[in-house]
C-alpha cells in the first residue's frame, strides 16, 4: 500500500527518561503499518531552513478513537531538528509522510523470536511483540544500552515477552555488558529460531554475527542518515548482498529498513566494497 | 498577444480566478504543463508518483544514468545546510541498458512525459550514450549533465570549459535521433555562464538547464574532518534560488530565443514565477521534493495561481517579463 503524506495534529508530549514521545494524529496510518515500518516529519514548518525530513520507527498505531486513528514516535535530541520537534505542544501540525520502508517479515508458523532493541531502538518492537504473540511465537527481549536512563521502555515490553534481559554498559542496570554478551544464553534457553534487532549499527552487526554463528536467521532494522526516506535522493545505502551474491549499494529507506543480518556487509558499511556492482575501477 | 493586465492591490483571494494555459514548449519539446523534477531528485519517477499524478506535470527529469553501473560513493553522502544540503552521491545507477530496460519502460508504460539527463567521462561516453538513445520510444527531450570530471583531461569539468562543453554537446547531437531536443545543464562555478552558454548554443544544444548544483564544503566539527565521504559536494535548495535567478536572467538577456528550463531551490509558486519572468520557459523542482514529495505538482498549481493573480491568462506571455522596458503611464480607457 502507497504511503500516505498527511497533516497531522500533536496530541500529547510525553517525557520517557532521555526520550520524548510524541502522538499525533494520522487517519488511515494504522491499517497501513507493520511492526518496523517508519515515518518522516518535514521540521520547522513551510519556510523551515531545516528542509530534510526526519525519520522515526513507528512505536505505536491506534487505528479508531476520537481523532480517526493516530501514531506515536520516540524521538531522541540530537540536533536542531529533533529539538525543534520536542518543542512541539497539542494542537501544532506537523507534516507526516508514512508508512515508509520494508517492515519485519512475520514467521509463518509459531516461531522462537528473540527481540533485541538498543537504546530506543527497542521503539519498533512493541508492536512487533504484540504481533508475534497473536501468532503464537515465544518473545524473549534484549534491551541495552549505555546507561540505564538510555533504555526506552523496559517495564513496558516485559508485558509482552516470556523473558526481558536488561544490559548497560556502565552495570547501573541489569547485567553490566552489552546485549551480545547475553544474546547466545537467551538463543540457547528460547531454542530461538529468529532474532529481530533495532538499534545503532554497531549493536545490529555484532548480533547478525552472534545469530549467524549461532545458524538462527536474523533481522535488523538499520540507522542510516535519510535526506528522503522515500527512495529518491540515494543518501542512506549500504552494501547489501542481493539473492545472486552480488553486492549493491541499497537504499536503507526502500530497500530497508529491516535487512537480513547475513546481508549486510556491516564491516564494509561507510565504504564502498570494491566488489560492489559498479563501483569504481579506477578510471574514473 | 495579450498582455498582462495590471491589478492595483491585491485580488479578494475568494475570487474564482481565471485558468491559465500552462503550455510552454523547450525547443521541440511542447508540453501542456511547466513543472518538471530535477534529475537527481526524482530517481526515474516511480517513487514520487506515490505522491502525485506523475503525468500531471510536465515531466520527469530522470538521474543521470552513464553507460555502466556505478556504485556511487561512500556515505556519508549528504549534509544539511542553512536552506539546503550538500550532496556527493556520485552518480549511483544501474547503467543505460538495464535504464532503458526497466526506467524507461515503466515511465512509457505510466503515460509520463520523460527527459533523459545522460553523464559521461569522455566526449566517446556521451555520444555513445545518445546513441543508445536514438531508437528508443517516449523521450520528449535529453538533458546532459556536463557537471562531470573529464577523465582525458585531468578531471576538469566539462562545463566550466567552452572547449570541451561544446564537444560535448556536439557529440550528443550527432549521435541522438535529430527530432529529440537537447538541453544542456549549465554549472554556475564559472566566471561567466554566458560564454558557455553562448557556445553549446552554437554546438548545437535547443534549450539550457540553468541551474546544477554550486560546489560546497561542511567541517564536521565532531570528527574534525570534511562532513562528506566525497569532501566536497553540490549546494543545491533555497539557499541557492538567486545565484539560479541571476544566471537565468543573463543568459536570457543575451540568448533570448534559446529555452530556458529553470531551476534552483524552487520551494512555492512564486519561486517558480521569478523564474518564469527572468526568461525560464519551464521550472525543475529538485531538493525541495525531499522535504515535500508532492512538491512538483503543488508548485505547478501555485505558479498557475500566482500568474492569474498577476492577470497573466498564459504562461508565454509571463516568460522573460522582468526584461521589459520601463513602465509607461498607465491610461484607463474606460474612464475616458
Amino acid at each position: 500500500m502507497a504511503p500516505l503524506q498527511l497533516t497531522g495534529q500533536v496530541l500529547d508530549v510525553r517525557r520517557a527518561g532521555l526520550y520524548t514521545v510524541l502522538s499525533l494524529t494520522a487517519p488511515g496510518l494504522a491499517e497501513r503499518t507493520r511492526p518496523g515500518h517508519f515515518l518522516n516529519i518535514g521540521i520547522g514548518g513551510e519556510e523551515s531552513a531545516l528542509l530534510l525530513r526526519r525519520s522515526f520507527a513507528i512505536y505505536q498505531v491506534q487505528s479508531r478513537g476520537v481523532y480517526g486513528g493516530s501514531v506515536d514516535i520516540v524521538v531522541g535530541v540530537h540536533g536542531k531538528g529533533t529539538q525543534w520537534l520536542v518543542d512541539r505542544r497539542r494542537h501544532d501540525t506537523l507534516s507526516i509522510v508514512g508508512p515508509l520502508g520494508r517492515p519485519f517479515t512475520l514467521p509463518k508458523e509459531p516461531a522462537n523470536c528473540i527481540l533485541v532493541g538498543g537504546g530506543y531502538g527497542t521503539a519498533p518492537l512493541f508492536m512487533l511483540a504484540d504481533q508475534l504473540r497473536e501468532r503464537g511465537c515465544r518473545v524473549d527481549v534484549i534491551a541495552g544500552a549505555a546507561t540505564e536512563e538510555k533504555l526506552f521502555g523496559t517495564l513496558e515490553i516485559k508485558r509482552a515477552a516470556s523473558t526481558l534481559t536488561v544490559t548497560t554498559d556502565d552495570g547501573s542496570m541489569g547485567v553490566h555488558g552489552r546485549v551480545t554478551d547475553v544474546l547466545d544464553d537467551v538463543i540457547t534457553r528460547s531454542n530461538a529460531d529468529v532474532v529481530y534487532a533495532c538499534g545503532p549499527m554497531g549493536m545490529l552487526a555484532a548480533v547478525a554475527e552472534v545469530a549467524a554463528a549461532r545458524g538462527v536467521y536474523s533481522q535488523c532494522s538499520v540507522e542510516e542518515s535519510m535526506a528522503c526516506g522515500v527512495g529518491v535522493c540515494m543518501t542512506c545505502v549500504l552494501p547489501v548482498i542481493g539473492d545472486d551474491g552480488v553486492t549493491r549499494m541499497v537504499r536503507s529507506c526502500v530497500e530497508g529498513p529491516v535487512f537480513r543480518g547475513d546481508r549486510v556487509r556491516w564491516s564494509d558499511v561507510g565504504t564502498v566494497p570494491a566488489d560492489t556492482l559498479g563501483a569504481p575501477t579506477g578510471g574514473h | 498577444m495579450s498582455r498582462a493586465l495590471f491589478t492595483s492591490g491585491p485580488l479578494d483571494a475568494s475570487l474564482a480566478l481565471p485558468a491559465v494555459d500552462m503550455a510552454t514548449s523547450i525547443g521541440a519539446f511542447e508540453t501542456p504543463a511547466p513543472v518538471f523534477t530535477a534529475s537527481g531528485c526524482a530517481a526515474a519517477g516511480k517513487e514520487l508518483d506515490q505522491f502525485f499524478d506523475i503525468t500531471a506535470i510536465g515531466g520527469i527529469v530522470t538521474k543521470s544514468v552513464m553507460l555502466n553501473a556505478r556504485s556511487g560513493r561512500a556515505t556519508p553522502r549528504m549534509a544539511e545546510t542553512p536552506s539546503g544540503m550538500l550532496n556527493s552521491i556520485g552518480l549511483q545507477g544501474p547503467g543505460i541498458d538495464a535504464f532503458i530496460e526497466h526506467d524507461l519502460a515503466w515511465l512509457r508504460q505510466r503515460g509520463a512525459r520523460t527527459v533523459v539527463s545522460i553523464a559521461g567521462g569522455s566526449v566517446e561516453e556521451y555520444g555513445k550514450l545518445a546513441s543508445k538513445l536514438r531508437s528508443v520510444e517516449g523521450i520528449s527531450a535529453i538533458e546532459v549533465n556536463i557537471s562531470c570530471p573529464n577523465v582525458e583531461d585531468r578531471g576538469q569539468v566539462f562545463a566550466c570549459d567552452p572547449n570541451a562543453a561544446s564537444n560535448v554537446i556536439q557529440a550528443v547531437r550527432r549521435n541522438a535521433d535529430t527530432r529529440t531536443p537537447i538541453i544542456a545543464k549549465l554549472s554556475p562555478d564559472v566566471t561567466d555562464i554566458v560564454t558557455i552558454a553562448q557556445a553549446v548554443e552554437r554546438a548545437g544544444a535547443d534549450a539550457l538547464a540553468v541551474i546544477n548544483t554550486t560546489l560546497g564544503m561542511v567541517v564536521d566539527l565532531e570528527t574534525m574532518r570534511p562532513a562528506l565521504g566525497g569532501i566536497t559536494g553540490g549546494l543545491s535548495g533555497p539557499a541557492i534560488r538567486p545565484i539560479a535567478v541571476r544566471c537565468v536572467w543573463q543568459i536570457h538577456q543575451a540568448l533570448p530565443n534559446l529555452p530556458i528550463l529553470g531551476m534552483g531551490g524552487i520551494r512555492n509558486g512564486e519561486d517558480a514565477l521569478q523564474f518564469i519572468l527572468a526568461g525560464a520557459s519551464a521550472v525543475s523542482v529538485g531538493t525541495v521534493t525531499f522535504h515535500d514529495p508532492s512538491a512538483p505538482l503543488r508548485v505547478q498549481q501555485e505558479l498557475e495561481t500566482a500568474l492569474a493573480r498577476r492577470g497573466f491568462t498564459t504562461l508565454r506571455d509571463a516568460i522573460g517579463y522582468a526584461h521589459r522596458g520601463p513602465d509607461l503611464p498607465e491610461i484607463d480607457e474606460d474612464h475616458e
